[in-house]
């Protein structure tokens, strides 16, 4: 007996649904035998990381601050990536915009009215977008890797970030600790339930899934995204540009990161300290493949990574695990759903040995 | 400060020490992508070396047996790559990424174990007077890791162009179809690619936590596996240019210490720190401008090996 894989025609739909379910158990279940061996009762940490932020109720406002970014910069990222186009530095874009957003709220300070903080979330998105400019324009250009350039400006980012918060926009009031002063009221996003973290930037995540659903679905736009990735001989042939799809891909993944960055500046955390590169930029990848390139399955992964870096809080104070553990469950569920893109290309077939096959011929 | 010579020798060594564990992981992923495989968890696997190569030097007290574990965990947690990518022809890119991410998290959950610990150090391999020589040291005084990445810079450049093995992967990585009609196995020549470039990547990573400071701390490779994977395009796919880039990016880097040390610099620190990778990019749109690398890349890079069975 062999196994043997067919490729299939087309991709299996019910297994592009089922996979990233399976690698999610799958996970679970590693955990629990991984932690009984490091001597954790891997059962509750287990428990904890995956299904405690689920079951108390007032764990879910903190799932929906943490998913909001991640689901919007996937949204972006999953574009790319369908095209083949990898910008990987979405942390950058991420941190750029948030400082945009700072740079906006800061010069206007008191004078700002209520529409200042629409001027903010605006320029979070030039902001992104901008620093997703260059990888893009020496791509289309000359030719540059863009995995390596996108990446080395999360650098130059970070080192921005650091010094705007060690000098200009260092709190005067702050104890000489390398943060902006606390925004005003009215440059803060609206909270929606009185009482909670839960801030309008929640509200763009879940509504930004359906819009991109249009736009890559109906749009010519989005076949064209389709084609490029799928096919890309018959996409050139077809007459699309393979430049403006590098640009097209490009740009919306550094808008959407920059907003993300604006929204959780102005929604959740209202000052900017060395903290904020928290890594949603590089954990959005994961979010994007989780959820197959598509934007309803971005909505449900960036929920299900939010719950892991929830969970993996809990778990540290109940079962005491370290906080790289949430890291590696989200890398193992990656590991997972890009091994079984092989049962949506393939089909398994089990071939029956020779003797078995010649005994079955025989009719035995 | 005067310009002394000694003030040279130092900045030589020291410019040496940062180039060194770049080099490596370098010199591993230039023979991975020559064998048709782009494996961008570079970072992850030397992140693996160094806790590994630390956690083995804690218990054994000998650095010799960190790096060989180092080499040996950096190979490990390559053939979680290889497998993915070469048995089951996942995407290269998400997979490389995956694996960065899977080292990062798997590196600061065994370090916290290790963290304030202090390990041995390398003894000198030559004898102290000319180690410790203000002068000679600019020779003698390196630890026995940059003697064997020079070393490994010359045996990588031999075995790609000269021997028979180096013709058989430098052939399945610009043409896997050919080679394997030939019959040569594609899958198994960048199987071993993939494990050698672990184990080149793991110690470089032994590098930073058992050499350049002998201490473990979270993600202490800082992005420089990263500038490992730049340095390959940089280089051309060349073993020779590499040792010129790693050393480029090591005086970058040495600027940056320079400036912070002697408080010379009228421009903020965090311009020095964000300079090496601003110049990475600046480089590799210089090269690509120059002879559009495309041409130099090995034509498989990045595809999946998928034969018309």
């Amino acid at each position: 007996m062999r196994i043997k894989l067919e490729k299939r025609p087309e991709p299996s739909r019910l297994m592009l649904v089922v996979t990233p379910i399976a690698s999610v158990l799958l996970t679970m279940a590693i955990g629990v035998v991984v932690f009984d061996l490091l001597g954790i009762d891997g059962f509750r940490a287990v428990v904890d990381i995956f299904i405690s932020p689920i079951l108390l109720s007032y764990k879910w406002q903190d799932v929906a601050v943490k998913a909001a970014p991640l689901i919007i910069i996937a949204l972006g990222l999953s574009v790319g990536n369908r095209a083949n186009v990898w910008n990987i530095g979405a942390e950058g874009q991420y941190i750029i915009g948030a400082v945009c957003a700072a740079g906006i709220g800061i010069a206007a300070g008191t004078t700002g009215g209520p529409l200042i903080i629409l001027v903010m979330l605006l320029a979070g998105m030039v902001g992104g977008t901008a620093w997703a400019t260059v990888p893009a324009a020496l791509k289309t250009r000359f030719g540059v890797n863009e995995i390596l350039t996108s990446l080395m400006l999360t650098y130059v980012a970070t080192q921005v970030l650091g010094y705007l918060l060690s000098g200009p926009w260092k709190n005067p009031e702050g104890r000489n600790f390398p943060a902006t002063a606390p925004l005003q009221p009215d440059q803060t996003l609206p909270i929606l339930f009185p009482g909670t973290t839960v801030h309008l930037g929640i509200a763009i995540a879940l509504v930004l899934p359906f819009a991109f659903w249009l736009l890559m679905s109906r749009s010519v736009f989005g076949y064209q995204i389709r084609v490029v990735g799928s096919a890309p001989n018959a996409a050139r042939h077809g007459g699309f540009d393979s430049n403006q799809t590098v640009w097209l891909s490009m740009l919306i993944g550094g808008c959407m990161a920059g907003l993300a960055g604006a929204l959780e500046f102005a929604g959740a955390l209202k000052a900017l300290n060395l903290g904020f590169p928290s890594g949603y930029g590089f954990t959005a990848i994961i979010v994007a493949f989780l959820g197959r390139l598509h934007p309803i399955g971005v909505l449900i992964a960036g929920i299900v990574l939010a719950i892991t870096y929830v969970g993996g809080q809990v778990a540290q104070t109940t079962v005491k695990i370290p906080n790289a553990t949430a890291g590696i469950f989200q890398a193992l569920m990656l590991f997972f759903i890009l091994a079984s893109d092989v049962l949506v290309r393939n089909r398994i077939r089990i071939i029956p040995s020779r003797k078995s096959a010649a005994a079955a011929v025989r009719g035995e | 400060m005067q310009m002394t010579p000694e003030f040279f020798i130092l900045a030589i060594v020291t410019i040496v020490g940062i180039s060194t564990p770049i080099l490596l992981a370098a010199l591993g992923e230039l023979v991975v992508e020559k064998a048709g495989v782009l494996n961008l968890g570079v970072e992850g696997m030397m992140l693996v070396g160094a806790i590994a190569g630390f956690a083995t030097t804690v218990f054994t007290g000998n650095p010799w047996v960190g790096v060989l574990a180092a080499a040996a965990a950096g190979a490990t947690s390559s053939l979680i790559f290889g497998f993915l990518t070469l048995s089951l022809n996942s995407n290269q890119v998400a997979t490389g990424l995956a694996l960065t991410i899977f080292g990062t998290g798997v590196s600061s959950l065994i370090g916290t174990a290790f963290v304030g610990r202090i390990v041995p150090q390398f003894g000198s391999i030559f004898p102290p007077e000319l180690a410790r020589d203000p002068i000679l040291k600019v020779l003698f005084g390196y630890s026995p890791i940059v003697y064997f990445s020079i070393i490994m810079v010359v045996l990588v450049w031999w075995f790609l162009t000269s021997t028979r093995a180096g013709l058989i992967l430098r052939a399945v990585g610009e043409n896997d179809l050919s080679a394997h009609s030939i019959g040569y196995s594609v899958i198994g020549v960048r199987y071993l690619a993939v494990a050698f470039g672990g184990a080149m990547a793991g110690i470089g990573g032994a590098y930073f936590s058992l050499v350049i400071t002998p201490m473990w701390a979270e993600r202490m490779t800082a992005g420089r596996g990263w500038i490992a994977l730049a340095l390959v395009v940089f280089a051309s796919w060349r073993a020779p240019r590499l040792l010129v880039g790693a050393y480029f990016f090591g005086v970058l880097v040495y600027l940056e210490l320079f400036a912070k040390a002697s408080g010379l610099s009228i421009l903020p620190s965090q311009f020095w720190a964000a300079m090496p990778y601003l110049m990475t990019v600046v480089v590799l749109t210089l090269i690509s401008m120059r002879d559009r690398i495309g041409l130099n890349a090995p034509a498989c890079l990045g595809k999946p090996f998928l034969p018309a069975t």
